[in-house]
């Protein structure tokens, strides 16, 4: 029998449902603190890459972007050593008017053959554009800022593209202080590569390439490609533009310029119509060997580097001369001496083939010049002419582009043959026309 | 049945369950790759399934079964490609394997959230074994 008086509860009930109640409590806890930390790891995740600081969609700074990649930003920060000797490039400004004299002679009447000097690292971008005598001895307009200085786009998007365009250099400047900079080539918010020059979208919407669905690896040539080309400026605003409607080779640039009768400059001895080509590094590279293999600029300029535990782009762009073993050894196994000695053979080709072509062009402007002493007429000079301005530009489609030849050395080595052949076949035109003494 | 199983046993296909390279040196085909793999960075590292299979169990066996469908078919048939060249799935495969070992190096190259990953054959395709 059951005892009435006895209750329902006793101590040891007390004890199991209160450590019951208490292990439910410190379990629940538990789980709060789980769920909480969880939660927090996937709003880490979310913050990729990680940043310290937010960049605005303004900020142009390196130094500020550098705040979120310092690695980045370091190594970035390299390309201030204009020391860098190579045998045919590096960093150091040397005057190519003094190493080759020939061309003061082949850009006579242009303000290249004032002041031309090796290109230094990208630190100097807006720093040398503003020292050269180049803008000094002719009004240069606000176009050559394109690409010189990163407040370009900004500049562009509040004076609009052809008022910031034909506005004096000179009275733009000013607000020029930054050179090259992240903002350039990398979103702000993502990192992604994109590009911000407008000639550059222009030109490849000219050519049916739909930039927005260009692979990862083709951004790693285009936003280089947005400034590292041949352009002119078109019109009288100036418009920055980029002559590739018929192709990248010299053959398709000239057939642009010829069809809308284009010239640089009249030459100021042979009075030759003539056209100047600016490092065209892009097309160059694209009929080369590594632009089929798929290779991008920065895979040889800016390879991956081991910082740490991570790796990175290296962001001191430079000859790769300098870096054989990140530049090439990953693809190419030979030794670092077996890979320059062809780099050097095949820069000391084309170099010997370039000198060879200012010989020529120089035979052929003293002819020309020959033949107007002797009277010849503008109807009469009109093929030597013609072909003097064949030959020039293809001479300067390989002398103006930094790689001596590298990017595409066979392509290299017939533009000099035809400009060679031009050039003679100009001095022959005009000898032809002058009465042997 | 019986001859069934005779064959399967006599071609060795129970060979295909292992992770020894041997095995898939059973093909004297791939016995370049083997001596290959012998000289190469992975060696100590890495064997054949380590880079050519998935790693979780199901992945593993199912490509197993279907690499060793598709060997058995082309070394019948004779119609073995040359030069021997990766399908899209096992380069795939390959590439996922890359970044089990070496994702935490790579992580701020490796852009795998994207739709053009950076993709390591490209350049690295002979750690394993030269081609």
């Amino acid at each position: 029998m059951v005892d009435p008086n006895r209750s329902s509860w006793s101590w040891r009930h007390v004890a199991v449902l209160g450590s019951t109640f208490f292990a439910g409590v410190l379990i629940m806890a538990g789980l709060a603190a789980l769920l909480v930390n969880i939660q927090s790891h996937k709003r880490e995740a979310t913050e990729f890459p990680l940043k310290l600081v937010q960049i605005s969609a303004t900020e142009l700074d390196p130094a500020v972007w550098g705040r979120n990649f310092p690695r980045e930003y370091d190594s970035f920060q390299k390309t201030v050593d204009d020391t860098i000797k190579t045998k045919y490039g590096g960093s150091v400004p040397f005057s190519k008017l003094e190493r080759y004299p020939a061309a003061v002679r082949v850009w006579a009447g242009y303000p290249f053959s004032v002041d031309y000097n090796k290109a230094r690292g990208h630190y100097y971008a807006l720093i040398d554009q503003k020292q050269t005598k180049r803008i000094q001895v002719v009004q240069q307009p606000g176009t050559c800022l394109n690409c010189h200085a990163a407040e370009a786009p900004q500049m562009i998007a509040a004076m609009g593209w052809e008022n910031f365009s034909h506005t004096p250099y000179d009275e733009l400047k000013d607000q020029a202080h930054i050179g090259t900079s992240c903002a350039d080539c990398h979103d702000p918010n993502t990192m992604e590569l994109r590009i911000t020059r407008p000639a550059f979208k222009n030109a490849m919407a000219a050519r049916g390439i739909d930039l927005s669905k260009a692979t990862r690896q083709e951004m790693r040539t285009y936003v280089c490609a947005q400034c590292h080309v041949e352009y002119y400026f078109q019109g009288d605003n100036k418009l920055l533009t980029f002559p590739w409607d018929q192709g990248l080779t010299i053959d398709a640039i000239e057939s642009y310029y010829d069809k809308i009768g284009f010239k640089d400059w009249v030459h100021k001895d042979t009075n030759a119509p003539m056209i100047k080509i600016q490092h065209p590094e892009f097309e160059t590279w694209s009929t080369g060997i590594h632009a089929k293999s798929g290779v991008a600029c920065a895979d040889c300029h800016m390879p991956y580097v081991r910082d740490g535990a991570v790796k990175v782009s290296d962001h001191w762009l430079r000859s790769p001369l300098t870096n054989v073993n990140r530049a090439c050894q990953t693809c190419h196994k030979q030794s670092e001496q077996e890979l320059k000695d062809r780099v050097i053979e095949i820069q000391d080709r084309t170099a010997a083939l370039l000198r060879s072509t200012e010989s020529a062009l120089i035979d052929a402007i003293d002819a020309i010049v020959a033949a107007q002493k002797a009277g010849a007429t503008d109807a009469d000079l009109a093929e030597a002419r013609q072909l003097h301005r064949r030959a020039s530009m293809r001479w300067d489609f390989v002398f103006s582009e930094n790689s001596t030849g590298f990017h595409s050395p066979q392509e290299a080595a017939r533009n000099l043959a035809n400009a060679i052949d031009y050039a003679r076949q100009a001095q022959a035109a005009a000898l032809r026309l002058t009465p042997r003494q | 049945m019986g001859l069934g199983a005779f064959t399967f046993t006599y071609a060795k296909g129970y060979s295909y369950l292992s992770n020894d390279p041997q095995a898939c040196a059973n093909c004297h085909v791939m016995r370049d790759v083997y001596d290959a793999w012998n000289h190469s960075s992975h060696k100590a590292v890495a064997v054949c399934n380590d880079c050519h299979t998935p790693h979780d169990f199901i992945g593993k066996y199912a490509t197993k079964a279907y690499d060793g469908w598709k060997h058995s078919l082309a070394f019948t048939t004779g119609a073995v490609p040359e030069p021997i060249r990766i399908t899209t799935l096992n380069r795939q495969i390959a590439q996922e394997n890359c970044l089990r070992c070496h994702g935490d190096l790579v992580e701020p190259i490796s852009h795998i959230e994207d739709t053009h990953p950076t993709d390591c054959l490209t350049c690295h395709a002979g750690v394993g074994h030269s081609h």
